[in-house]
């Protein structure tokens, strides 16, 4: 996961809760996933423990500082590695600590390291639990279970997460995934003959909407067009699919480690032809 | 980006040195466990102090547990939902000093096992004969455990056996046979249960009775009007079955007293035991559950208030299966090992072995099992505590491995997506994929962990021979054969009843206490032993049930090392009489009688 906010625009004087509210605000997703962590850990105590978080957190900061400024020179805002670290404490289960440090310095080194054109492709910690989940199944494994299968911390999550994402213009994103997802769940049950409520089971359980709000918006791993982003939604719940036909338990988590960087780098190709045709007319 | 080529390049070394880091540690421990593998008799000898030969064969013992078939509609779950039933529970039902075993079935028609001890290595089926083999009728439900306790004081363990089903009580009429006295004892028409404990929970004399509900006891399994029986949560279910706590008033009958002594609760509960955790005199109950926290309820002198949130054992909610109590580091406190799931890149729960803190105003515990490596045991059962090696320290043998069917595919996925998912879904058991002759998580390694006294265990199961892979449920020790070791005794699920014959090497020594209750009950339950020796002591208590669906031979077994120099046993029966025993030699048993 990643900031979810794009970056700043021209504001008009606004009431304090839009301000608050505003695609501007970068610290609005660090809020509103550290808001979920406090109600999950409060209510059913999803981490494994505060220190294996605390542990990825400050991990992947000091990797951000340090890496920002070797590689620019600068220091960088923070908000995009607190949020990385906070989603690895979350998303990763191991009785080990090693590995929550491991995996929040994967992610962030490969921001620095996996660049093309000067730009990350892969979402941090989508990067780095993919890594994890296949080259340490012995040691980790993903959140699944431990947030209960009530619907009411899913309601309290779609509730904040629709009104933040709906702000920062990226509500699409989700609906279109989320429409993707049901529609192939649908179109799988047809294909295996198994109960149709077990295919749509994962995305009524309160840890796939962190997927649904935090990983697939991230605006500094997605295209830019409002129709490609859409697209890339689409396309990963399509890949997913074929993930689930073949009985991936992180199916989501590996079809958005493929389609994001394959969409990135489709659109700096056609970018790039688009200068050229530019200039050649020029 | 400012940075240099050569600072680009150095990055991308130590990125890519990270990627490999996984695969080093994943090498690192394959090599170490290589170094596990299997060793002769007199290699694990050698090295470990013990050996473990099965032979239930040669031991007249021809026993394989078939599973329940239930409801038609649960068909493409059945390996599931009919998972468990196997159990073992050692007694020395006719008082000839030699323990025996008695073995469940859980098939409709099926048979239980009684096992009498013939004194010559060898053991007879003599279930039948003695009135408790046939259990498991149509329309009675079938058996899933059995526990032993002398409820009536005449010196002779009765049998309550746990059923999903109709719960029976059989008197034991002084080790010729069984009568069963279910009727008149006021036991409930039916109950979904995998767990039950005697203890004598207000310290009366008479043994009460507490038995686990799983399943609702509203449900038939074999009759269901609804497949909406599953746990509403993989995590936080509170739609299982009751508790009881049957109190025995003295003439036969019990009264159930749960709700009025403060036990409340319908989680999923797989596994109970008693033990006393505060030193008050009275037995404290500790709850395993599936699908949700464990829960202990701190007896108050015979009235009960749940603490396991208080204590740090109720907070964070796994699956609980196994309940055991051991004083692991020799200081006189019982550490509890809870048994949980741990699957390879899926569902890491990891089992917890619970250490109460030192120096606290209040009873609090921390889990040490990942500090102590007993943490990783796969699908784990039932495990207990016992000095397998005579050292002077209690050691763990743990069963594990939960369906095994096909060695190519898997359920794992199918069952990820739908334990994560609503309420409304895991509940049902129509929306669970069919099994199809998938496992999961089956064909796994056992565990035997060797208690190093110093706050290690390491696994040596495959180098001592404990090395089969059938679907372990319930584990009980015992020093079968009258040797001055304990023999390890496993029932699996769909898999052959095993007997573990233990062979320890000369010179670590030992002593057995059998004790006798007068004014406490007359099986003991609930006494405790503190043996002092080499400037050490390590206490173990009685037990009317532990583990997973097991209860282990009433004697209590100390491992000595070598050259032990023995202070002294204090016995503290129920009763509160505290009775001191000096003079005691090594490699004997004491039969003690509680003073008058």
């Amino acid at each position: 996961m990643s900031q979810s906010v794009s970056a700043a625009q021209p504001a008009e004087p606004e009431a304090l809760w839009k301000q608050f509210f505003s695609p501007s605000n970068r610290y609005l997703s660090p809020i509103f996933i550290s808001i979920i962590l406090l109600v999950g850990q409060l209510s059913y105590g999803i981490l494994e423990s505060y220190t294996r978080t605390l542990l990825a957190i400050v991990t992947a900061i000091l990797a951000e500082v340090i890496l920002s400024r070797i590689c620019f020179g600068k220091w960088p805002n923070i908000t995009s590695a607190y949020i990385t670290g906070i989603s690895v404490g979350i998303l990763v289960r191991s009785p080990a600590f090693w590995p929550y440090a491991l995996c929040a310095l994967i992610s962030i080194m490969s921001k620095y390291v996996l660049r093309v054109h000067d730009r990350h492709i892969w979402n941090p910690s989508n990067f780095g639990i993919v890594i994890m989940f296949v080259l340490a199944s012995g040691t980790v494994a993903g959140l699944s279970i431990q947030w209960g299968n009530f619907v009411l911390p899913m309601v309290v999550i779609w509730t904040l997460g629709s009104a933040i994402i709906w702000r920062v213009r990226r509500f699409h994103i989700c609906a279109t995934y989320v429409a993707s997802f049901l529609f192939f769940a649908l179109l799988r049950s047809w294909i295996t003959g198994d109960p149709w409520r077990s295919e749509i089971s994962p995305i009524t359980g309160p840890m796939y909407q962190l997927f649904i709000f935090f990983m697939i918006t991230d605006p500094r791993t997605t295209v830019r067009s409002k129709t490609g982003q859409c697209l890339v939604a689409f396309a990963v719940a399509a890949v997913e699919m074929l993930f689930r036909l073949h009985q991936a338990v992180y199916a989501p988590f590996y079809a958005l480690f493929l389609v994001g960087p394959t969409a990135m780098l489709l659109e700096m190709w056609m970018d790039a032809r688009r200068t050229r045709v530019l200039v050649a007319h020029a | 980006m400012k940075a240099s080529r050569t600072t680009r390049i150095i990055l991308a070394i130590i990125f890519f040195g990270l990627l490999a880091t996984p695969l080093v540690i994943k090498q690192v421990s394959a090599r170490r466990e290589e170094a596990q593998a299997k060793l002769d008799e007199a290699q694990a000898l050698a090295r470990y102090g013990f050996h473990l030969q099965e032979v239930s064969q040669q031991s007249g013992i021809h026993f394989t547990h078939q599973a329940p078939t239930l409801d038609a509609k649960l068909d493409g779950i059945m390996p599931e939902v009919a998972s468990m039933g196997a159990s073992v529970s050692i007694v020395d039902f006719d008082r000839d000093g030699w323990p025996d075993i008695y073995v469940t079935n859980s098939a409709t028609g099926t048979q239980n096992h009684l096992y009498r001890n013939l004194h010559d290595g060898t053991f007879q089926d003599v279930a039948a004969q003695m009135g408790v083999a046939d259990v498991n009728q149509s329309g009675t439900g079938v058996s899933m455990g059995a526990v032993w306790g002398d409820y009536d004081n005449d010196g002779y363990e009765d049998l309550f056996l746990i059923k999903w089903g109709k719960p029976e009580l059989f008197h034991n009429d002084h080790g010729h046979g069984f009568t069963r006295v279910t009727d008149t004892a006021g036991l409930p028409p039916w109950i979904n249960a995998n767990t039950a404990v005697w203890l004598d929970y207000d310290c009366d004399g008479l043994l009460d009775l507490f038995v686990g509900g799983y399943y609702p006891e509203n449900l038939d399994l074999w009759h269901l009007k609804t497949t909406r029986m599953m746990p509403e949560s993989f995590e936080y279910a509170k739609n299982g079955g009751r508790k009881y706590l049957f109190h025995n008033l003295g003439n036969g009958r019990f009264e159930e007293v749960s709700e009025k002594v403060g036990i409340n609760s319908t989680r999923w509960a797989l596994a109970a035991s008693a033990a006393d955790l505060r030193g008050t005199g009275y037995p404290d109950l500790f709850v395993a559950n599936d699908y949700g926290v464990s829960e202990l309820f701190l007896n108050d002198g015979g009235h009960f208030h749940e603490a396991g949130a208080a204590t740090g054992v109720g907070f964070a909610p796994k699956s609980g299966m196994n309940v055991a109590y051991g004083d692991i580091l020799n200081q006189g406190k019982y550490a509890i090992y809870v048994s949980n799931i741990s699957q390879d890149g899926v569902l890491i729960q990891g089992n917890n072995l619970w250490v109460p803190r030192d120096g606290e105003s209040s009873l609090k515990y921390e889990n040490l099992a990942r500090d102590m490596g007993v943490e990783l045991g796969g699908w784990s059962f039932g495990a207990q505590f016992g000095d397998l090696n005579n050292d002077g320290y209690l050691d763990l043998y743990l069963t594990n491995g939960y369906i095994s069917l096909s060695r190519n595919r898997s359920y794992w996925y199918d069952f990820s997506r739908v334990a994560g998912g609503n309420s409304k879904i895991i509940a049902d058991a129509a929306d669970w994929p069919a099994f199809n002759g998938r496992s999961l998580s089956g064909y796994q390694q056992k565990k035997v962990w060797l208690n190093d006294g110093a706050g290690r265990f390491i696994d040596v199961a495959q180098a001592v021979g404990a090395t089969d892979i059938y679907d372990g449920r319930s584990v009980a020790l015992a020093d079968l054969w009258n040797r001055g070791v304990l023999d390890v005794v496993v029932a699996n699920q769909r898999g052959p009843l095993l007997l573990y014959k233990n062979t320890v090497s000369p010179g670590n020594q030992w002593i057995e206490f059998s004790l006798a209750g007068t004014k406490s009950n007359r099986s003991a339950i609930g006494a405790q032993v503190t043996l002092y020796w080499n400037g050490q002591h390590q206490v173990q208590e009685v037990s009317g049930g532990s583990g997973f669906a097991a209860e282990n031979d009433r004697r209590l077994h100390f491992g000595l090392g070598k050259n032990p120099q023995i202070e002294k046993a204090v016995i503290r029966w129920p009763s509160g009489k505290v009775q001191t025993m000096e003079n005691l030699a090594a490699g004997k048993l004491y039969n003690v009688t509680e003073a008058e």
